[in-house]
């Protein structure tokens, strides 16, 4: 086998008559790890993606898949690798069984083989009394579930998901975590795309960051979290009055700018260490500064955007940022 | 049920691992295999969907009553005489006409998911297609049927017996399987499933209508017969009519046949190329 790079891209294009998706992606991904591409809608995740999958040629750049170029060598690329993607490609018509069924014959599987199969991964993915249903009166979670299964009739050596949980609810966005980390420990590479940092901080060795088709940070969770500070503390005090103190106690505590929210009452920083945070709050109520809601919450994506770019990301779905860490 | 698993009731992790590592990559499907599993699968559809057969079953009984009783008076005297002389023509135009849900099916497919899953999958690319055709011949025989049987209520008498229906039945599965390849072309080429059908339906009733399907086409302009008699749609009218009346020549027969290579040497590779380029432009 080719090298410890399951995946390696270099200076990857791709335009769209005059709209440049891709402006010259570079990624690596080792043999048994998993890398996020991290990036707001329209950034180029899916784009990037396809093209890994062999569906969408690039119009310049190279990718290899364990050292198979995709463009050279597309049908050995195709067999290392499976694709879910960000709409479910599984039939709505057709019940659960019938289309792991169906991928699995139309991977080569004999009749028999294939119900087999079919029946040990919807039992593996929690789908068996949900067999016999047409996937349309699935739930969200249990049609990605079954894409996922899909994917991995025959189990790939790199498995591509894009934002594989979009559009779920958080019990279903866990249960498709596990499942990835399952995947992940049988040796599976994989690659995922997300909007959400918390995603990628919960499962990738590596996030990527990519905005407007070009790669704006490669690192470990933690190192991306350094850049950003680890965490927003929010506050909002009891009287508007006090936020000059507030503001000057914060800033010597934190040792952080302190930004003053258009709510007269409120005022937030970014922290590197929470202790310090703790340390902070004890002087306020020293000061005799009352408070009546406080939190500490991850970066968003927003904030690492801000942080990385300068520029506010436009939209307004990255929610999840307020959970107390 | 205590709620002490807050989660992942439902994922059976050492199940899964064990599923994962289990898995070996058989050979890749021989290009038959790969056609009935795709065959299998519009069946299914069927099976799921049997609103689907709506189209099979009302529009056949509505052509048929429609132009017997509207058209029969005016142009044969009779609708007794008429029907004699249309029922293999509309059966012909029923199922000519349903094959264009062939293009909306695709189309439809595409703008789903499914369409990249079948992609990267390595099987036989033309399959898709092939099993799609396949399946609908189920589909094409229930309406050739209602035709045939709603005729013979309202007096149609074939001459050339059981025998020449269903040698006509067979001649129409296989003309419709090729001019399935032109719909299979426009599905990949037109954007939505609804546009679609809609051009379709344009190219599919000229095409039905300029045939010698509703009336002999000495009467019409000279223009126009050039047109009728290009169109294969009137062969294998008239192949049909000789088979229903135990009349055809084999002559009848091979012009059809030739309709169908003509069709399918055009159209067949155009699909595949447009299917190939799909989502790499």
């Amino acid at each position: 086998m080719a090298g410890e790079h399951a995946i390696e891209v270099k200076a990857l294009r791709k335009s769209y008559g005059k709209t440049e998706v891709l402006k010259g992606i570079d990624l690596q991904v080792k043999r048994g790890s998993l890398v996020a591409l991290l990036g707001p809608n329209g950034a180029g995740k899916t784009t990037t993606i396809r093209i890994l999958a062999t569906l969408l040629k690039p119009d310049s750049g190279s990718a290899k898949i364990l050292g198979h170029d995709v463009l050279k060598e597309p049908d050995a690329a195709r067999r290392l690798v499976s694709l879910t993607g960000q709409f479910a490609s599984v039939d709505e018509d057709l019940t659960g069984a019938e289309n792991l069924v169906l991928v699995a014959r139309l991977l080569g599987f004999s009749w028999k083989q294939a119900k087999m199969r079919a029946a040990e991964l919807l039992e593996a993915f929690g789908l068996t009394e949900a067999a016999d249903r047409q996937v349309k009166k699935y739930s969200g979670g249990m049609r990605r579930r079954l894409d996922i299964a899909a994917s991995i009739v025959v189990s790939p050596e790199i498995l591509f998901l894009d934002e594989p949980t979009t559009g779920l609810d958080p019990r279903s966005r866990r249960q498709v975590w596990e499942i990835v980390r399952t995947l992940l420990r049988s040796g599976t590479t994989i690659l995922l795309t997300t909007q959400y940092l918390e995603e990628a901080d919960q499962l990738a060795d590596r996030i990527v960051v990519i905005d407007q088709g070009a790669v704006i940070a490669d690192g470990t969770s933690s190192e991306l979290k350094q850049s950003v500070g680890s965490g927003t503390v929010r506050l909002r005090l009891k009287n508007g009055e006090q936020r000059p103190e507030a503001e000057q106690i914060l800033v010597r505590a934190l040792n952080q700018p302190v930004y003053l929210e258009k709510d007269a009452t409120t005022l937030s920083a970014q922290v590197s260490d929470p202790a310090l945070v703790s340390a902070a709050l004890a002087q306020l109520v020293e000061a005799g500064i009352a408070f009546t809601d406080f939190s500490l919450g991850q970066p968003s994506l927003d904030e690492v955007f801000l942080a990385l770019t300068g520029e506010p990301l436009d939209e307004t779905e990255t929610e999840q940022a307020q959970e107390i860490a | 049920m205590a709620a002490a698993q807050p989660e992942l009731t439902a994922v059976n992790q050492a199940t899964l691992h064990s599923a994962i590592s289990a898995s070996h990559r058989p050979q890749r499907p021989n290009p038959l295999d790969a056609s009935i599993t795709m065959a299998w699968r519009a069946l299914l559809k069927i099976k799921h969907v049997p609103m689907q057969l709506f189209d099979v079953t009302m529009f056949p009984i509505m052509m048929t009553l429609m132009f017997t009783f509207l058209f029969g008076g005016a142009l044969a005297g009779s609708v007794g005489d008429y029907v004699q002389f249309l029922i293999p023509g509309i059966f012909v135009m029923t199922i000519a006409m349903i094959t264009m849900y062939t293009g909306h099916a695709l189309n439809t497919d595409i703008s789903k998911g499914i369409f990249d899953r079948f992609r990267s999958l390595p099987f036989w690319r033309p399959a898709v297609l092939v099993g799609m055709l396949l399946g609908d011949t189920v589909r094409y025989s229930l309406a050739g049927m209602v035709v045939i049987v709603l005729g013979f209520i309202l007096g149609f008498r074939p001459e050339g017996g059981i025998i020449g229906v269903l040698l006509s039945l067979i001649l129409v599965l296989i003309f419709a399987f090729s001019l399935s390849w032109a719909w299979t072309v426009l599905g990949l080429v037109v954007s939505t499933p609804e546009s679609t059908m809609m051009v379709s339906s344009m190219v599919s009733f000229p095409l039905t209508f300029a045939t010698n399907i509703f009336v002999d086409p000495a009467t019409m302009p000279e223009w126009l017969q050039v047109a009728v008699n290009l169109n294969p749609i009137t062969h294998v009218v008239t192949a049909v009519r000789g088979l229903m009346s135990g009349t055809v020549t084999a002559d009848q027969i091979g012009l059809v046949f030739l309709g169908c290579a003509i069709l399918i040497a055009i159209f067949a590779p155009m699909t595949m190329y447009f299917y190939n380029a799909k989502g790499t432009r």
